[in-house]
């Protein structure tokens, strides 16, 4: 349970050396950059901002060129393997990528440029598809396309809007060109939006026939070849097969190169692993002779750097504290239990500086709570059995993931705990079997109650735990007061609450609302009863009194007090909030047993046993999934709105080492 | 006029599973279209987006619990009905109401709630925790008004 110390460490040392330092710092990834220093004469930036934007490019060149694999030449793949995490790679076939670096770029263009080309082919096959629908009314023509005469008579392709037929081409030209005489109309074909026709007339005619023609909407069809339409479409079917065998000749050139995908990807992550070094490399002050690097790091790693650094290389290394006016960034280090947790702590927000971290005494809390809202054993079995395997055979999952899958184990293990304690397995199921089945009804009993049979108990222990949640939200911020030597704050902030609350707490047991709620009276000894009316007392009184003592004006900082002890009902919403804990493992249970109820409807028949299996596996797969998310959560809210609202900020900000920062596989260490 | 006692308490049951389960549908319904929105931009975000659109769905299961217990209360389940006094069925129906009302209303309302969260989600995909309670917080009130109807019903002696 801790948040790490953070150090600042500078280093200066001399140029010859940069590269390697640098890069034994990024390997290492124990530190965040961050310089301090202003500019200064002798101490100037370099620019770098070309060399890495290449890089990026590189990178991004190649991450395109593995998703065009992916299309060319699918990896097959199962659906869990997004957990597999990162590979490890050798060292030696890293080195011999980096080798060949110019090679593998190349062929990662190749692979840019053959998908390029395809696009281009399917571009054009759409455009030679469109010219053969184009001459679909002009097939029957038998004579090239781009005649326009002979000797003596010109000849006139095109077309007229609407149908027409021969008489209303010969009507159009008595109307309006009258004066012509032998012409030869042939339609070529007929459709509703337009006709085609081909004219022939004498060659001195010719303007006066088309104008005539025009009148009515002729256009001439533009066509330069020299063959007939059906000549015409076939040539153009030729092409489109040539270019869809292109195509395909294209796809197997790419997925040929489906073998160089492991080494691409290692080119993409020295890439950017280059990139991220030129960008430090650009934030570095360097003199002629000398650079320096300063930045955070966790205090138990400094002694590690100073020894490989200064084994190896001319520098001087400077520790120091991190200053007060300084925010350094958040490391947190946990045991493995706790450290599960550290995701849903990340997502509130970091400790902020000065406080404490809370991972390992929510973790517990968490664990406990989340059991209780699932509370089935043979859920309980599933989720932790899935979650174990999990981790199991994925052991090199990405951390967060990792914590996240270890988080679902320990919560499985408590929803076990909890479904033997309440008596749950998949529901009622083993009653209801027995019962359809085999006749007479057997059942495990619960080891401590059935949260249905007496709701009011658990009711009751709910409102408990959440008590017990609370009080120690508020012990941690008292703990915080009493590091921080804040006594006066721990005094009035932490304990007068506590007084009150205890006393307002033994004052609700024995009176008759409360023995109605828990079906028990429960009688205090007198002496435990005025005790508990003076803590009240004096709790309230002294909240009322110190709550506002910032202020100097005493009327105000007794309303300010007053308004404090207001709070009261926030603390009763905040235990009331807890009830949840019921209501979620009653709905579980509930759920359950509605579908094994269902299940049981085909009665003691082999129709029977095939329905309650249908109906159990499909049930309680999807109770399973409703109430996991169900008791995620609500568990999180427990955790962020009533356990962290009594101590807890955050809003820190997480540490970013320099380090390599790779996509696809690790490097094994050397 | 005897024999009403337990037709109140079928309609509370009615009741019960009915408005929280319209409730549910118009929430998830409300959640849904701004799931969809996101995934058409951005489909690698379904999951975390599906699980948004649930968070309304739970105020319809609440619904059920409720209907379920007073079904099985009064022996509709099993087989042999009790015979149920109109008071007493009155009673039930009154039981089952908090469930019904305040699952229509809440789950309407965690559906919008939960439609913004999913904006969270497609512009901060990392805030997912926060978002995810937004619509949590809604929540609470059914829950509550779950706990109420199931300690009336299961009280109620017949």
């Amino acid at each position: 349970m801790a948040v790490l110390q953070m150090q600042r460490i500078s280093i200066c040392a001399l140029k010859k050396d940069r590269k390697a330092i640098l890069e034994k710092l990024q390997s290492m990834g124990v530190m965040e950059i961050n310089h301090v220093l202003e500019d200064d004469e002798d101490f100037r930036r370099m620019d770098t901002a070309n060399a890495r934007s290449s890089f990026e490019k590189a990178a991004a060149a190649a991450d395109r060129a593995l998703e065009l694999l992916d299309e060319y030449a699918p990896e097959k793949r199962s659906m869990l393997s997004s957990l597999a995490g990162k590979e490890l790679v050798e060292t030696t076939i890293h080195n011999e990528v980096v080798a060949h670096r110019e090679e593998l770029l190349r062929v990662v263009r190749q692979i840019q440029a053959l998908d390029k080309e395809k696009a281009e082919c399917k571009a054009d096959i759409l455009k030679l598809e469109n010219r053969i629908e184009s001459l679909v009314p002009w097939l029957p023509l038998d004579i090239p396309m781009n005649i326009s005469a002979t000797k003596y008579t010109s000849v006139i392709l095109g077309s007229l809007p609407g149908m027409a037929d021969m008489q209303d081409v010969y009507e159009i030209l008595v109307e309006h060109a009258p004066d012509v005489e032998g012409v030869d109309v042939h339609i070529i074909s007929s459709g509703q939006d337009m006709t085609c026709v081909a004219v022939v007339c004498l060659k001195t005619d010719e303007q006066m026939v088309e104008t005539a023609l025009r009148s009515k909407g002729f256009s001439r069809i533009q066509q330069e070849t020299a063959k007939t339409p059906a000549q015409e479409t076939e040539a153009l079917d030729r092409k489109i097969q040539e270019t869809e065998s292109r195509i395909t000749e294209i796809e197997q050139a790419v997925a040929a190169l489906a073998g160089k995908r492991e080494k691409i990807r290692l080119l993409a992550d020295y890439y950017r692993v280059r990139a991220d070094k030129y960008e430090v490399l650009g934030e570095i002050p360097q003199s002629e002779n000398t650079f320096l690097i300063s930045g955070y790091i966790p205090k138990k790693c400094v002694a590690k750097v100073q020894r490989v650094l200064e084994h190896a290389y001319d520098c001087v290394i400077d520790i120091e504290d991190v200053k007060e006016d300084e925010e350094p960034p958040v490391l947190l280090e946990n045991n493995t239990f706790a450290s599960s947790t550290e995701g849903i702590l990340s997502s509130f927000g970091l400790p902020q500086k000065g406080e404490v971290d809370p991972t390992s005494i929510m973790a517990v809390f968490y664990v406990l709570f989340f059991g209780l809202m699932l509370s089935d054993a043979a859920y309980g079995a599933i989720v932790s059995i899935v979650c174990g395997v999990l981790i199991m055979k994925f052991p090199r999952m990405e951390s967060s993931m990792k914590k996240s899958i270890q988080l679902f184990f320990w919560c499985g293990l408590s929803t076990l705990f909890w479904g033997v304690m309440f008596g749950g397995y998949f529901g009622d199921v083993i009653n209801v079997v027995s019962r359809t089945f085999f006749g007479h009804e057997v059942g495990i009993p619960a080891l401590w109650f059935v949260p249905l049979n007496n709701p009011m108990k658990l009711l009751v222990y709910s409102m408990l735990f959440g008590l017990i949640h609370l009080f120690t939200g508020l012990g941690i911020k008292g703990y915080m007061c009493l590091r921080d030597k804040k006594y006066m704050d721990f005094f009035c902030d932490v304990v007068l609450w506590y007084l009150l609350l205890t006393g307002l707490v033994l004052m609700l047991i024995p009176s008759d609302i409360f023995a109605s709620i828990a079906q028990t009276e429960i009688v205090f000894p007198p002496v435990l009863n005025s005790l508990a009316k003076w803590l009240a007392i004096f709790g309230a009184l002294g909240i009322v009194l110190m709550s506002g003592r910032a202020n100097r004006n005493f009327g105000l900082r007794i309303a300010l007090g007053a308004y404090d002890l207001y709070n009261v009902t926030g603390w009763l919403s905040d235990v009331l909030s807890y009830s949840r804990l019921l209501a979620l493992g009653l709905a579980t249970g509930v759920i359950a047993s509605v579908v094994n109820q269902m299940g049981s409807m085909g009665g003691k028949s082999v129709f029977g046993v095939i329905l309650f299996i249908f109906a159990f596996i499909v049930g309680h797969t999807f109770n399973i999934a409703i109430n996991l998310l169900g008791a995620y959560v609500h568990t999180n809210r427990l955790q962020y709105v009533e356990f962290f609202g009594k101590f807890y900020e955050g809003g820190g900000r997480a540490f970013h080492p320099f380090r390599e920062n790779t996509k696809y596989a690790d490097i094994k260490e050397e | 006029m005897d024999k009403l006692g337990i037709v109140y308490a079928l309609l509370g049951a009615a009741l019960a599973v009915l408005l929280a389960g319209a409730g549910s549908a118009i929430g998830v319904g409300i959640a849904g279209q701004a799931a969809s929105g996101v995934v058409s931009e951005d489909p690698g975000k379904f999951a975390k987006v599906l699980i948004m659109q649930l968070l309304p769905g739970t105020q319809g299961l609440y619904g059920l619990i409720i209907g379920f217990v007073t079904l099985s209360k009064v022996g509709l389940l099993g087989g042999g009905v009790q015979d149920v006094p109109v008071q007493t069925g009155l009673m039930i129906l009154g039981a089952c109401l908090p469930i019904g009302i305040v699952g229509l209303i809440s789950a309407r309302a965690q559906g919008k709630t939960a439609a913004a969260a999913i904006g969270i989600v497609a512009k901060k995909p990392e805030q997912f925790g926060k978002a995810m309670l937004f619509p949590a917080m809604v929540e609470t009130y059914a829950i509550l008004a779950l706990l109420i109807s199931f300690l009336a019903v299961s009280n109620i002696q017949i």
